[in-house]
């Protein structure tokens, strides 16, 4: 264990996390760029496949494929049992009381719709609220805005502080007796702010009101506990978690979920169909109409069990460093602000230039093999609250290193001359 | 593969320092708003005609280099010229950045050094706003989106 005197990263890293090691498991990693070595920073957009993820889809078309719940010949029941395999290991992911809790989605955007539409817009009257903060995602204001359009329901939004970070007591000042539901995004993803959930959702218990976590940022970086957390509902994304992109998953407790209307109709989510009537199935069931992405769902469950092969502590530890060796080393570059700098914060590092429009910055380090996002991150009140039209940003993987936050930092060197 | 200079030439990067006509002119005869959705850059183009003749075109806005250069060039090129010779410009621009196999049209004059921009198709859209702002006060609509 370490003690207080001691920075917890630096050692326990060097011990417990070879990243050089792991670094061979992203084929992607050895191609180039314009002629450079790839260096890829953009990991919270989309994060890169291991091998095993990739041959477990290919293996999974190329060996297993059949449809899933509704056959009997031996490649769909093989099949079905590794799918509802990938249920209970999204459910030991996040730590769920039980499989029946998790429903596999497109993606988080599709949990948060599904959960506005079956869950929320039924609670909902003109003039009740929805909470959520000004730094969430597009994908968790859009769908609130819409059932608002649809209700005349109203969004109030727990204002962002100058360092990326939020106030419980703004977050308590919102909460009123026309709030029925809140949403917030657990990770930033444009600001890589950890928000205080646990605390969040126990104020909102206490009023009774129901929360959900958007966990996209999230989950590659920290381990979940749903249960510890006690949140209602979690959404996450295949994609960033080293998995395919296009699914997802949901968690819902028991007891709402089983209260919840369907979200899709059609084949899967029906215990029997007559034109007299149609009686839906049980969760999870009844929210996965239609053939999902079935090696998508596979390729989770692998992506999965290799985040957790390798320690999400030592894999967050490892994060942590890149996060703070590169803010310590962007900090000096002159003309350079940091957007985003609250305490507890992930691998994000959000940062516009004096000199150069972040679009400039892009396209100057894409030519040195470096990938990162120019623009508002899908995340446009951000921008308009920290008055910048787009940021400049670099998000760190389980696979980056120390050598190429020293590359990043080179190459904004270059656009500093090119535009002085 | 192209040189980030031949996209980051030193006129643009003149004009990106210190763009040319960055005013609005009030009153203008003919003004709209351009919009890129997909990185949130904005420039408003003001123009005034006077018969069928270009007396002066000013903006103003926020974007990147490539944007604020384009823009600032497209002022300085369009002044004095008629309607259908404005219009004839901006076709000949836009094929300069998407048709690579196009010899350059000598009427393009200074335009003719973000040539460099066809290298890097993520970036066509910031040269175009400004000509599409354009293209939408002529129209006498309000506002244009690069999308
Ligand atoms: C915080 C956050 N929420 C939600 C999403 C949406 O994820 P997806 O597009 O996979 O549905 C993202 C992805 O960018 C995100 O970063």
């Amino acid at each position: 264990m370490t003690t207080a005197e001691t920075h917890p990263l630096a050692t326990e890293t060097a011990t417990r996390f070879d990243v050089d090691r792991v670094r061979e498991d992203f084929p992607i990693l050895n191609r180039q760029v314009h002629g450079k070595p790839l260096v890829y920073l953009d990991s919270a957009a989309s994060a890169q496949k291991p091998t095993v993820v990739i041959e477990a889809v290919a293996a999974c078309y190329r060996e297993d494929y059949a449809n899933i719940h509704r056959g009997v010949h031996m490649l769909s029941e093989h099949l079905t049992t590794q799918y509802e395999a990938v249920r209970e290991e999204v459910r030991s992911f996040l730590n769920a009381a039980s499989e029946k809790e998790i429903v596999f989605t497109r993606g988080a955007t599709e949990g948060v719709n599904l959960v506005a539409s079956s869950f929320v817009r039924p609670r909902l009257r003109a003039g009740d609220e929805i909470i959520v903060t000004g730094m969430e995602h597009h994908s968790n204001i859009v769908p609130w805005q819409m059932l608002g359009e649809e209700t005349g329901a109203v969004l109030k939004v727990v204002p962002v502080q100058d360092d990326g970070s939020i106030r419980l007591e703004d977050f308590e000042a919102l909460l009123s007796e026309r709030t029925r539901f809140v949403s917030v995004v657990h990770v930033s993803n444009a600001l890589g702010t950890i928000n205080p959930v646990r605390e969040m959702i126990a104020l909102a218990h206490e009023r009774d009101v129901p929360v959900l976590l958007d966990g996209a940022q999230a989950v590659p970086h920290m381990s979940v506990d749903v249960q510890a957390l006690d949140c209602d509902f979690y959404v996450f994304s295949g994609h960033k978690i080293y998995g395919p992109s296009g699914v997802g998953a949901l968690y819902g407790k028991s007891r709402w979920l089983k209260e919840m209307p369907p979200y899709h109709g059609g084949g899967d989510m029906i215990r029997s169909v007559s034109f007299e009537k149609t009686e839906y199935a049980d969760p999870p069931q009844r929210f996965e109409a239609g053939t999902p992405n079935i090696c998508g769902v596979i390729g989770m469950g692998v992506a999965i069990r290799y985040l957790r092969s390798l320690g999400l502590e030592a894999v967050a530890a490892h994060e942590h460093d890149l996060l703070v060796y590169a803010t310590e080393r962007l900090s000096q570059i002159p003309g350079l602000r940091l957007l985003g700098t609250a305490p507890e914060k992930a691998g994000v590092v959000s940062f516009i230039m004096d000199c150069a429009h972040p679009h400039d910055i892009g396209t100057i380090l894409d030519r040195s093999g470096i990938a990162i996002r120019a623009g508002h991150h899908c995340a446009q009140p951000v921008m308009q609250r920290f008055q910048v039209p787009a940021t400049a940003r670099a998000s760190f993987g389980l696979y980056n290193t120390r050598a190429e936050v020293d590359k990043l930092v080179e190459a904004l060197e270059k656009v500093r001359k090119l535009f002085a | 593969m192209s040189e980030l200079s031949d996209l980051y030439q030193e006129v643009i990067l003149d004009h990106n320092r210190k763009p040319r006509n960055f005013r609005a002119i009030d009153p203008c005869s003919h003004d709209a708003a351009g919009y890129n959705p997909l990185c949130g850059d904005q420039v408003h183009v003001y123009v005034n005609v006077e018969g069928d003749r270009i007396k002066e075109v000013g903006f103003q806005g926020e974007g990147c280099a490539i944007s604020t250069a384009s823009a600032s060039i497209m002022t300085e090129s369009l002044e004095g010229k008629t309607l259908a010779e404005a219009e004839a410009l901006f076709q000949s621009f836009h094929a300069l950045l998407v048709d690579s196999s196009r010899p350059l049209d000598a009427n393009l004059g200074k335009l003719a050094v973000l040539a460099g921009v066809r290298d890097y198709p993520s970036r066509v859209k910031c040269a175009t706003l400004a000509w599409h702002a354009l293209h939408a006060a002529l129209e006498g609509e309000s506002e244009a989106s690069s999308e």
